[in-house]
């Protein structure tokens, strides 16, 4: 009927058509094998919370303490996903659909915000806005000596909603492409003046493009721990890491439960709403809708734009850039001077995790596109929950398997590499897996048909068609990993440092002049997987 | 038997007249419509009326600004020059141009754009925004009936067939009673037994709905069977309109000649009586019309396939050889090549079968009056 679109013929195809079994009986188990692997330290946080006393566990449960962390940590979540939905959406519809000028440059200027990693975000934010900062510096002649305080909820907030906000972008707009056009013309037809015809025609369907956004914030904003903690805010994140430093094990069980459960819940609603997305859309007319003339809005709008990208993006390289510059006390020097192996040590750790995430997601990949039943795609769903898993959850939950049934390991950098596995696999296993689905699966039977067994096939068909989506991949667990923040303090070996743990290191000692090289060089890095996440999109 | 003839006996066929009061009534107008793209000009100097109740179809290759036009007169393009009436309105002039939403046309698109978030009552209910909630409740019944489909109420579209998505979107555009139904390449997307199922179908729809429309093809068969009046397009102007077998029978122009059937042209001298041509001389009066002016100059006569007949005879009486044979089921079509350097087409019965090189004797068997150009 030609209404179904070439990726899901091929799924189709992949699933209906004849193969031999035992090949993927093989795959099956050691995919499985894989997952169950990386899923064990999470049930340990399982376990070690069901040892707990029931009594005990009542006590801790409905503690002050608790109660309070959950309200706050709901408060934020809530706060950053609504604040993003509220600057995606309407920069989304604006580069997408409107006659904005400079559009290109506006869309990536609204996506560009994600390679800021949150932490560096919240030193730029507390350098220009706290108390001893750049705004109060400027202010002080003035006069001015209170400022409003930028530590708390607001700030966590402002700053996680300024570095997360383009997941909504990106889906929303993503959903504003995809989407057919000629509907909106029918609607048009129809009687409806372009804001009914948006309203009743283009919001409904772009609504599961938002929403799918909005969770990825709102998994982010439940699990980040660095800006939290930089903005000295109780969330579940902060509360964990604390714990773990006082050695109340039981306290950080406890809550490393419930925001594990939060976040699987988190990631069960986004699942569910990414699979009620195929084929959801019937026609497939590719005419793009008309373009929305901004008219006396084209001013304001373009202030809207580039208020965001100034918040995101010219101020907290600025004041990298001031920190570079600028020296004296408070900026460098005391005795934190930075070392190039600290820089060899984080290219090292991200080039081991990229390489066993690599490996172990082809097989995991392949049996998620090419298998024919439900439980194929078994393993590859195990290994989504890592993404869900926050950093400090999963550093407690090694530390502690680590100390009780691997001791030899324990403190090693074999057990911090697992840790990054565990995180960054379902990247792998998603490049890996979509560049696999757009093989035809016709070219293995083309090869079998000209003699090729079924893995020589593979390897001299599939394998060259598929090498720069395992590429693309890898390349972005080694970025991910490099600014990898928490699991990292958490698991390192005493005294082995990367770029990540020495920002933390004189952050925390306030020579924030020691930090930017190392988080300029991390910005940087961020740009490249972006770039990396960018040429895919164009590509597929 | 004339085509002529035939044709009456088309709408004769038609179970349904169309259900409007005056059919003489011009309900849509384009007068000098000029579409350019910059450099690039879509749609050139384009005149048309349309009457209550007709259905026309813009036909022509692809570029020949058929869709442009349909746009133009939907509202979803804005022509550069010209003027455009419906039902006596100016919607768009050199200083004027009224909204898609305020012209009462409908329109079905060519993959029909339904809702899919929407249910098919939803759908066909979505342009019924200023009546009450039950007389929707009604017209949307209404409609769903005209079309087929009652039992399909409450059914998503991604779980109807083409051909029933198709009639959700007619139903749906019909809902608002348009004063201009326009559909763009209507069948494209259906399977070909289907597409001549749908083709009868929609025609009765539209009749029994008494609705003007206008419909856009690059399929001539699809616009000679459907239409009341047939519009061929070429370089964004009309080259010709009329009825369909009037222009199927009189191509005013090479161009249309060669896009309506498979059309060959044998080129004649005139003299005052007779045509000489590679077949053999005909009287003047098998041509179409007074060919006086041309008497002594050469002209080329429009000959279709069956309009010929191939006879196979010796090397010494033969007109020319068969040089290709194209099976088409039921006909073979023989491409001869004329001594005289011309290519023509003979039609014949799937048992008469000639070989590559075989020697023919080609008859004219037209029983109408030919087509003809002046040789260029």
């Amino acid at each position: 009927m030609g209404t179904k679109d070439r990726y899901e013929r091929l799924r189709e195809q992949a699933t209906t058509s004849e193969r031999d079994s035992s090949p993927h009986t093989l795959l099956a188990v050691v995919s499985l094998a894989i997952s169950l692997l990386l899923l064990a330290p999470l049930v340990w946080v399982f376990l070690r919370a069901g040892e707990i006393e029931f009594a005990r566990a009542v006590e801790l449960l409905t503690s002050d303490t608790t109660v309070s962390v959950t309200l706050n940590t709901l408060a934020l979540v809530t706060g950053v996903t609504f604040a993003s939905i509220l600057i995606g959406v309407p920069l989304a519809i604006l580069t997408a659909q409107t006659d904005l000028p400079f559009k290109r440059f506006w869309t990536i200027t609204s996506a560009l915000p994600l390679v800021v990693p949150s932490y560096i975000g919240a030193f730029a934010f507390v350098s220009a806005f706290g108390p001893r900062g750049v705004l109060a510096d400027l202010l002080s002649p003035l006069g001015i000596e209170q400022i409003p305080t930028i530590y708390g909820l607001h700030g966590a907030i402002l700053v996680l909603t300024l570095f997360t906000y383009p997941y909504v972008f990106l889906t929303t707009r993503a959903s504003l492409l995809s989407f057919d056009g000629t509907v909106v013309e029918a609607a048009r037809t129809l009687n409806h003046t372009r804001w009914e015809a948006f309203r009743r025609v283009t919001l409904p369907q772009i609504a599961p493009g938002i929403a799918a956004g909005a969770l990825l914030v709102a998994l982010y904003a439940l699990s980040d721990f660095g800006t939290p903690a930089i903005m000295q805010y109780d969330v579940f994140t902060r509360m964990i890491y604390n714990e773990f430093g006082a050695r109340r094990l039981d306290y950080a069980s406890v809550l490393s439960m419930l925001l594990l459960v939060m976040a699987l819940g988190i990631l069960a609603v986004e699942s569910r709403l990414s699979a009620g997305r195929d084929g959801a859309y019937v026609s497939s007319g590719s005419r793009r809708p008309g373009l929305i003339r901004l008219g006396y809005w084209k001013g304001p709008a373009l202030l809207f734009c580039g208020a965001i990208a100034s918040l995101c993006l010219v101020l907290p390289i600025g004041i990298l850039l001031q920190w570079l510059l600028r020296s004296g006390t408070g900026y460098s020097g005391g005795g934190f001077a930075f070392e190039a192996s600290y820089a060899w040590n984080s290219v090292g750790l991200a080039a081991a995790a990229a390489a066993i995430c690599v490996v172990a997601a082809l097989p995991i990949a392949y049996l998620a596109a090419r298998g024919s039943s439900g439980v194929s795609s078994l393993p590859e769903r195990a290994t989504y929950v890592g993404y869900a898993v926050p950093g400090v959850v999963l550093g407690l939950a090694l530390v502690y398997l680590g100390l009780r049934y691997v001791p030899f390991l324990y403190q090693s950098v074999i057990l911090l590499v697992f840790a990054y596995v565990i995180r960054f696999l379902p990247q792998a296993v998603g490049t890996t897996e979509s560049s696999i689905l757009q093989v035809d699966p016709q070219y293995i039977e083309a090869a079998r048909s000209l003699g090729y067994h079924p893995l020589s096939a593979f390897r001299r068909v599939v394998l060259p068609l598929v090498a720069p989506g395992i590429a693309a991949g890898a390349a972005l667990v080694f970025l991910t990993t490099m600014k990898e923040l928490p699991a990292t303090l958490m698991l390192r070996p005493t005294g082995f440092e990367t770029f990540v743990t020495y920002i933390w290191l004189v952050q925390g000692a306030g020579y924030y002049g020691q930090a930017a090289v190392p988080a300029l060089v991390l910005v940087g890095l961020s740009g490249l997987s972006m770039l990396v996440i960018l040429r895919r999109e164009d590509t597929s | 038997m004339s085509r002529q003839t035939r044709t009456q006996q088309t709408s004769d066929f038609d179970d349904v007249d169309a259900a409007v009061a005056n059919p003489n009534r011009t309900v849509l107008e384009l007068d000098d419509v000029s579409k350019d793209y910059g450099q690039e000009v879509a749609v050139e100097n384009l005149s048309l009326d349309v009457k209550d109740g007709e259905l026309l179809t813009l036909l022509g290759p692809s570029g020949c600004g058929k869709t442009t036009t349909l746009r133009m007169i939907a509202g979803l393009e804005r022509p550069s020059d010209g003027q455009i009436s419906i039902a006596d309105e100016v919607i768009a002039d050199g200083s004027s141009f009224r909204k898609p939403e305020e012209r009462n046309v409908g329109i079905v698109f060519q993959d029909y754009a339904l809702f899919p978030h929407l249910t098919v009552a939803e759908n066909i209910a979505f342009g019924l925004t200023e009546m009450e909630e039950d007389a929707v409740a009604e017209r949307v019944d209404e409609l769903l009936e005209l079309v087929d489909l009652s039992a399909h109420h409450d059914k998503m579209p991604s779980q109807l067939s083409g051909g029933q998505q198709q009639r959700v979107a007619l139903a749906r555009s019909l809902a608002p009673e348009p004063d201009v139904l326009l559909l763009d390449e209507p069948f494209s997307n259906l399977d070909v037994r289907l597409r001549v199922e749908m083709r009868e179908e929609v025609r009765k729809i539209l009749k029994r709905a008494g609705v003007t429309a206008i419909s856009v093809t690059h399929d001539q068969e699809e616009a000679l069977s459907i239409s009341d009046r047939v519009a061929i397009m070429n370089d964004g102007t009309i080259a010709q309109i009329g009825d369909p077998a009037e222009v199927f029978e009189n191509p005013e122009s090479r161009f249309v000649a060669s896009f309506l059937g498979q059309a060959s042209f044998l080129s004649a001298r005139v003299t005052s009586d007779v045509i000489e041509t590679g077949l053999g001389s005909f009287d003047v009066e098998s041509l179409n019309g007074p060919v006086e002016a041309y008497n002594g100059a050469m002209v080329d006569v429009l000959v279709r396939p069956d309009d010929l007949q191939a006879m196979p005879t010796n090397e010494s009486k033969a007109d020319g050889y068969v040089v290709h044979r194209q099976y088409n089921g039921p006909s073979f079509v023989y491409r001869v090549e004329l001594h005289s350097g011309d290519v023509v087409h003979c039609m014949h019965n799937h048992v008469e079968t000639f070989e590559p090189g075989q020697p023919v004797e080609v008859d004219l068997v037209a029983d109408h009056d030919l087509a003809w150009y002046p040789t260029e």
